[in-house]
C-alpha cells in the first residue's frame, strides 16, 4: 500500500533535522519556565528518530518549535535546510504533525469527509483528495467507520484517522508526538505497523517521534535520545543507550534441583551475587530459578561446572538486558514516573 | 500497486525539490483550502436540522413582536417591511458573532488552530472560508425568514434597481465578514473573554444596526455616527431600494455612496484581517499562545 516510488533521493540532501542551542523559555506567573534549555540535534534523512522523556521533558515543546508552531528563544532549527523561523513556507509544503489525544477537525462530518476537507488544506486537487482518502481509510483499517461522524469515533480509531490526516499529504518529515497515548494495546499496535511500513517504503521519509512508552520507542526508533528538563542527556540507537549501563552480566538460570541453594553459588569467581528468582510456573514444575550477577560473561563457565558438580541440571539459562528504563535511571536517578507521583501527591 | 499514496509528481523526489511551489501551486492551494473550510458549513446546514428552531423560527418570533408594535401604534406599513428585512440580516450577524469571531478560539481549543497554521496555505484561505461557508448558511436562513415573514405580514416590496440590490447585498456581506475576520483575529488575543465579548457585540450592534427600524430616525449624525457598522449602512441602503415608494425619507445617504462606502469597509476590513492575522501568528508563536491551549 505504501509502495515505494520515489527516486532515491541523492546523498546531498540536508539532515531532516538540525537543531543548535534550542532554548525555549516560557513566561509564567511563578517566573520564567525553562522548557528547552540548549538543544543540539541531528537526525538524518530517513531515521526514525525518538525523543523519549517524562512529561514536561520538552519534548512538545521542541516538536512545537519544528512544526513552525513555536519560536525558540535562542538558538536555530532546520527542516531539510529550511530556517523554522524565517522559511516557514517551505517546510509547511514537507511536513505534518499527528498528536496523540488529538481532537482536531469537525464532529459533524464523516470520517471520509474530514479527511477529504484536510487534503484541500494540503493543496490536493478535488477528486485526488477523495482517492487518496479512500485509500487512507482502507490501509488504517476505517473501512466500516468511513461514513460514520467524527463525534462517533472511540479513541483508537480516532487516532487511525488522526494518522491517516497526517499522511496525507505524504510528507518527507513527520512528526508524531505522543501517537499511543491512551490507546489499548492492540491499537498501538496496529499504529505502530502503520508508522513502521509507512516510512520504510520510501527512502527518505523521516518520523520524529516523541513517547514517554519506552517499549515502543525500543521497538520503533533507529535512535534514541532522552530528554529531560529541556536538555538531552544521551543520544544512541537503542543497542548503544542501554550497553551504557550494561556494567555487569545478569542471567537467570533454571535448575531441576540445588543443594544449598543460591548461596551455593554466590561464591564462586566472578559470581557478584546470586539470588532465588521463583514464581508460580517454577513452584508448579518444581524446579529452581536463580537470579545470577556476573562480573562478565566469562564467569558463567564457573557456574555451569559448580551446578554440574552438584549433580544438578540446568533446564534453562536466559542472559537478562537491560531496558531504555534502566538507561533512564541510570542517567537521570530516578523512574519514569516518579515526577508525576511526586506532582500527584503535592496536589 | 497505484494507489496514489505517494502523490509522485507532486511531492517531486526530494524534499528541497517537493517544497518549491510555483505561483499556480499556491494558488490552488489556497484556493482548494477555501473550499475545504467551507465545506463543513455546507454539509452542516443539511446535517443539523436543529437549526430551523433557533435560527428560523424564534427570529420569526422577535420579528412578529416588532411588528404588531408598528401596527398597533399605526405606523406606516414600510415599518413592518423594514422589520422583516431587518430580522432576516439578523441571522448575517449572529453568523458574523458565533461563527467568525468566536471561531478561531474554538478552532485553538479543538487542537485545529495549529494544523491549520502548519499546514502549507495562508491563514487567510482558512478566513474565507469560514466566511464563505458562513454566508451560505446564513443566506439560506435569511431567505427562509424573509419569505415566511412576507407571506405571513403581507409585506410588498418596490424595487426599481435590482442590480443595485444585489450589489448592496454582496457588498454588505462582505463588509460584515471583513469584519468578522477581523474580530476572529481580535478575540482569539483576547482568549477565554472571546465568550462574553461576544455577548457584548450582539446586542448593542442589534439596536445601532436599526434592524427594527430605520437608523434615519437616529437623525443624520447618528445614522453617520453608526456608519461604520457595515450591517447599519447595507441595511440602510436596502431599505431605500427595496421600498422606493414609500412617502418618508427611509435612509440617508444614497444607496449608490452607502454601496462606496460598504466597498471601501470590505476591502478595509480584510486587509485589516490580514494584518492582524500575521501580527496574531507573530506574537502567538513567540508567546506560545498558538500551542497552549488554555490561554
Amino acid at each position: 500500500m505504501f509502495a515505494a516510488s520515489r527516486v532515491d533521493h541523492a546523498a546531498a540532501t540536508p539532515r531532516a533535522i538540525e537543531a543548535r542551542g534550542l532554548r525555549r523559555v516560557y513566561a509564567a506567573k511563578g517566573g520564567p519556565v525553562v522548557a528547552l534549555d540548549g538543544i543540539d540535534l541531528d537526525v538524518e534523512s530517513g531515521e526514525l528518530f525518538g525523543l523519549l522523556g517524562p512529561n514536561g521533558a520538552g519534548k512538545t515543546t521542541l516538536i512545537k518549535i519544528l512544526t513552525t508552531l513555536l519560536a525558540p528563544t535562542s538558538g536555530s532549527a532546520r527542516i531539510f535546510g529550511f530556517d523554522v523561523m524565517t522559511e516557514t513556507k517551505r517546510i509547511r509544503r514537507i511536513m505534518n504533525m499527528v498528536a496523540g489525544g488529538e481532537q482536531s477537525g469537525y464532529g459533524i462530518l464523516t470520517v471520509r469527509e474530514q479527511l477529504w476537507m484536510f487534503s484541500q488544506f494540503y493543496g490536493l486537487p478535488n477528486k485526488d483528495g477523495w482517492t487518496r482518502t479512500d485509500a487512507l481509510i482502507e490501509r488504517v483499517g476505517l473501512a466500516d467507520k468511513r461514513l460514520a461522524r467524527v463525534s462517533t469515533l472511540s479513541t483508537g480509531e480516532r487516532q487511525k484517522m488522526n494518522l491517516a490526516r497526517g499522511l496525507m499529504n505524504d510528507p518527507w518529515v513527520l512528526f508524531l508526538d505522543e501517537p499511543t497515548l491512551g490507546l489499548d494495546v492492540a491499537a498501538a499496535r496496529s499504529l505502530r505497523e502503520l508508522i513502521v511500513e509507512w516510512k520504510a517504503a520510501v527512502p527518505g521519509r523521516t518520523i520524529l517521534l516523541t513517547t514517554h512508552y519506552m517499549a515502543e520507542a525500543d521497538e520503533l526508533c533507529n535512535r534514541i535520545a532522552i530528554v529531560d528538563h529541556g536538555r538531552i542527556l544521551a543520544i544512541g540507537t537503542p543497542e548503544e543507550l542501554k550497553r551504557r549501563v550494561q556494567r555487569e552480566s545478569i542471567f537467570r538460570v533454571e535448575l531441576d534441583r540445588l543443594d544449598g541453594g543460591p548461596a551455593a553459588l554466590a561464591d564462586l569467581p566472578g559470581v557478584v551475587s546470586a539470588s532465588a528468582a521463583t514464581d508460580e510456573g517454577e513452584s508448579e514444575r518444581q524446579t529452581v530459578a536463580v537470579n545470577l550477577v556476573l562480573a562478565d560473561d566469562s564467569a558463567l563457565g564457573a557456574v555451569v561446572g559448580a551446578v554440574g558438580g552438584k549433580g544438578a541440571t540446568i533446564l534453562g539459562l536466559r542472559k537478562s538486558e537491560p531496558t531504555l528504563e534502566d538507561v533512564f535511571v541510570e542517567l537521570v536517578g530516578r523512574g519514569f514516573g516518579e515526577d508525576e507521583e511526586r506532582d500527584g501527591h503535592g496536589a | 500497486m497505484a494507489t496514489g499514496l505517494d502523490l509522485v509528481g507532486r511531492s517531486g523526489t526530494d524534499p528541497r525539490t517537493a517544497s518549491n511551489w510555483n505561483r499556480r501551486q499556491i494558488l490552488l492551494t489556497n484556493l482548494r483550502a477555501i473550499r475545504g473550510r467551507a465545506y463543513p458549513r455546507y454539509r452542516g446546514l443539511f446535517r443539523e436540522k436543529s437549526w430551523v428552531l433557533f435560527e428560523i423560527l424564534l427570529p420569526f418570533l422577535s420579528t412578529a413582536a416588532f411588528v404588531f408594535v408598528y401596527r398597533a401604534l399605526h405606523a406606516p406599513e414600510q415599518y413592518v417591511g423594514f422589520v422583516v428585512v431587518g430580522g432576516a440580516m439578523t441571522a448575517f450577524w449572529i453568523n458574523v458573532i458565533w461563527m467568525m469571531a468566536n471561531q478561531l478560539y474554538w478552532e485553538k481549543s479543538q487542537g485545529n488552530l495549529e494544523l491549520y497554521f502548519a499546514a502549507p496555505m495562508h491563514f487567510m484561505s482558512i478566513l474565507f472560508g469560514m466566511a464563505l461557508g458562513g454566508m451560505f448558511m446564513s443566506t439560506t436562513r435569511a431567505l427562509a425568514v424573509l419569505v415566511i415573514a412576507t407571506t405571513v405580514f403581507g409585506v410588498s416590496f418596490a424595487v426599481e434597481q435590482w442590480l443595485l440590490v444585489v450589489a448592496v447585498f454582496v457588498a454588505t456581506l462582505a463588509a460584515l465578514y471583513g469584519v468578522g475576520m477581523v474580530l476572529a483575529s481580535l478575540f482569539l488575543v483576547w482568549g477565554r473573554e472571546a465568550y462574553h465579548l461576544g455577548q457584548f457585540f450582539l446586542e448593542p450592534v442589534y439596536f445601532v444596526s436599526g434592524l427594527n427600524f430605520p437608523v434615519a430616525r437616529l437623525g443624520l449624525l447618528g445614522a453617520l455616527s453608526v456608519g461604520f457598522i457595515p450591517l447599519a449602512t447595507g441595511l440602510d441602503a436596502m431599505r431605500q431600494l427595496v421600498f422606493s415608494g414609500a412617502p418618508f425619507p427611509v435612509g440617508t445617504p444614497p444607496p449608490a455612496v452607502e454601496l462606496g462606502i460598504l466597498l471601501v469597509m470590505a476591502v478595509v476590513a480584510t486587509l485589516a484581517a490580514r494584518w492582524m492575522i500575521i501580527s496574531m501568528e507573530r506574537r502567538a508563536r513567540i508567546e506560545g499562545r498558538l500551542t497552549v491551549r488554555w490561554q
